[in-house]
């Protein structure tokens, strides 16, 4: 009784700062957010409180807040996507046939764009990819009179630069479930007469799953509410619905609708992960 | 025992010259490049002075009243668009100007001395530093710009126009060239279509005098949408091929002035620097060195060389018979200004 005791407060002792310290950076702001978001006005200035609905009512009866939300979840999807094709091969790779220090070594270079700063990154792409660029001057100085490549202020320029700041998540989510895979089921498969693709398919794929599943999550999620990677890379394509919460918060101080938009944002995430845990769960279970 | 007195008077003569060294500062929150942080300014300033001018910036006015909101008693003298004057002052996060304190007020000029905006309640708040123009610049190897604001919607440009991403100022340009009244415009829908109608002339966006040179340099536009005392600097400083004018449909004007926020612990020193940046020996060296907009001292405007940027821009005839000033904005205005120009860009972006 006393050990069990002494466990229960072990336990609180050793989770509580955690929840402490979630309660105050995550869960207050964001109640407060929540609080805005049905207010008419915002915090400053001299004005009464007052309840409304209109701002999520906003989102229902203004067609262009539903374009840009489209167009923000079209980017996601597309982000992961392209992540996926990238980044579950680089971790094969890395997981089942490099050993030793070059393992190490490529690790370096694949975690290396998180010690840059996020908004060098991307302002170094707008080098890259203007016309007189460096992609540009490289292909040009390679194929003398081709025709120029330009891709800034596009929205290739906005999926570039969003794949190469967030391919490393996926690379180290698959590499952690690829590298779980005990090598000899491959091996038994082999033997028994498998070929490279059916093992793929039916023994690694399954298995890794859950990395896959946790990269998409941890891409997708943060590339639907981004806003200055279009901002700074799309030129006039670079207008998604983050850009367009952002303003809210700095061009006219209007929280409430700020507030609002990322509820709704939110509740859609919430809504697609819902719909495919179902699915996840399932495979993770058949695997 | 005798050391430790020696630790402690070096500590008290540490603490006092600290304090000292505090009270000899003065906080100036103001755009970045803007006059008020030329090194040599500075210089004059604290050899007459003894004080010492540090900086801090904001990017958009938003940023600044967030920042007078949030950190009271960190400021002394702020840069503030006449048209948000009077919030700030009605929200309390500036004081009221004692003028007599200011050797140069009562040679600036009336008109923009006295300005309404730059007034509450029956007090100044703002004394008049600059005034400029919002207008077009282009390319004066390339463009030949005519007269007309219509030069922005001519297909001759297409993919070749410039627009800061703001919606005032997008709004602005927009009720103008429908020959509305920027500040109240009547017919909202005309300025949408006249907004919409922009969709191929545009490729992006620039966001600051900086960017601006850069897209310039590397030839992103060749007619834009730009500030006239940036103008100035980009032909002055960077000795780029710009030219600027006002169309015979107008231009927006704006002034600015500099206030005091309301806990300013360096006064003294607050109202000295003012007067220092409305005397004609700054805003003279200034123009000629870095570029400027107009000043609100004419003597300072007399002293100039008649080939001087905003000089040769203003004596167009009738350059100054269609000007708008900006005017304050109600919230409602801001949201509203802002979902025209938010749905344009996503009927750009389609």
């Amino acid at each position: 009784m006393r050990a069990e005791t002494r466990r229960r407060w072990a336990i609180a002792g050793l989770t509580g700062p955690a929840y402490l310290w979630l309660t105050l950076t995550i869960f207050l702001p964001l109640s407060a957010m929540l609080w805005f978001s049905f207010q008419r006005k915002g915090p400053f200035g001299r004005h009464e409180t007052e309840f409304t609905l209109k701002h999520y009512e906003a989102f229902f009866t203004k067609d262009y807040l539903q374009d840009l939300t489209w167009r923000s979840l079209e980017m996601g999807l597309q982000v992961t996507v392209i992540c996926l094709i990238l980044g579950f091969p680089a971790a094969y790779v890395l997981a089942k046939r490099i050993k030793g220090r070059w393992r190490e070594a490529l690790f370096l270079l694949i975690v290396l764009p998180f010690w840059s700063n996020a908004l060098v990154r991307i302002f170094s792409w707008t080098v890259v990819l203007r016309p007189g660029g460096v992609l540009d001057s490289a292909v040009q100085s390679v194929f003398p009179g081709a025709p120029s490549i330009d891709l800034a202020d596009s929205w290739s320029a906005v999926i570039i630069g969003l794949v190469h700041s967030y391919l490393p998540y996926m690379i180290l989510t698959c590499y952690l479930s690829l590298q779980a895979i005990d090598d000899s089921l491959i091996e038994a498969a082999r033997s028994l007469g498998a070929s490279a693709l059916t093992i793929l398919w039916r023994i690694v794929l399954p298995l890794a799953i859950p990395g896959l599943a946790a990269g998409a999550v941890l891409i997708f999620v943060p590339v639907i509410g981004s806003f200055f990677e279009p901002k700074l890379l799309g030129g006039t394509q670079g207008v998604v619905i983050g850009t367009v919460i952002e303003e809210q918060f700095t061009v006219v101080s209007n929280w409430p609708l700020g507030g609002a938009l990322s509820f709704i944002l939110l509740a859609i995430v919430l809504l697609i992960l819902a719909v495919s845990y179902p699915f996840l769960k399932d495979r993770m279970r058949t695997a | 025992m005798r050391k430790a007195g020696l630790l402690t008077t070096a500590a008290m003569a540490l603490a006092l010259s600290a304090g000292m060294a505090q009270a000899e500062e003065l906080h100036v929150l103001n755009w970045q490049g803007y006059g008020t942080d030329e090194a040599w300014a500075m210089e004059t300033f604290e050899a007459a002075t003894g004080v010492t001018v540090v900086h801090d910036y904001f990017n958009s006015e938003q940023e600044m009243l967030t920042k007078l909101r949030t950190s009271p008693g960190a400021y002394d003298v702020i840069l503030i668009n006449s048209a948000f004057t009077q919030q700030a002052a009605d929200e309390g996060l500036i004081q009221p100007i004692d003028t007599s304190r200011l050797e140069n007020f009562a040679a600036l000029s009336p008109g923009l001395r006295d300005a309404p905006d730059l007034s509450y309640d029956g007090e100044v708040y703002g004394v008049a530093w600059t005034w400029g123009l919002t207008s077009i610049a282009y390319d004066t190897t390339e463009v030949d710009p005519g007269t007309s604001i219509d030069i922005l919607w001519d297909p001759q440009y297409a993919g070749n126009v410039g627009l800061r991403d703001d919606s005032v100022e997008n709004v602005a340009i927009a009720a103008i060239a429908t020959g509305q009244n920027m500040n109240d415009p009547a017919d909202m829908d005309l300025i949408r279509e006249k907004l919409r109608e922009l969709k191929p002339q545009i490729r992006t966006y620039w966001s600051s005098e900086d960017e601006w040179n850069k897209e310039f340099s590397a030839d992103s536009f060749d007619v834009s949408v730009y500030w006239s005392g940036s103008a100035s600097r980009s032909a002055t400083a960077f000795n780029l091929p710009v030219g600027f004018f006002i169309p015979d449909e107008g231009a927006i004007a704006w002034l600015d002035g500099l206030s005091i926020a309301t806990d300013a612990p360096n006064l003294d020193a607050a109202y000295a620097f003012i007067d220092y940046m409305d005397s004609a020996d700054f805003y003279v060296r200034w123009d000629t060195e870095a570029g400027a907009p107009a000043s609100a001292n004419p003597s300072a405007m007399d002293m100039l060389p008649d080939t001087a940027f905003n000089k040769v821009v203003l004596s167009r005839p009738g350059a100054t018979d269609h000007l708008q000033f900006m005017a304050p904005l109600s919230d409602e205005k801001r949201e509203e200004f802002l979902e025209v120009w938010e749905e344009t860009k996503a009927y750009f972006a389609e």
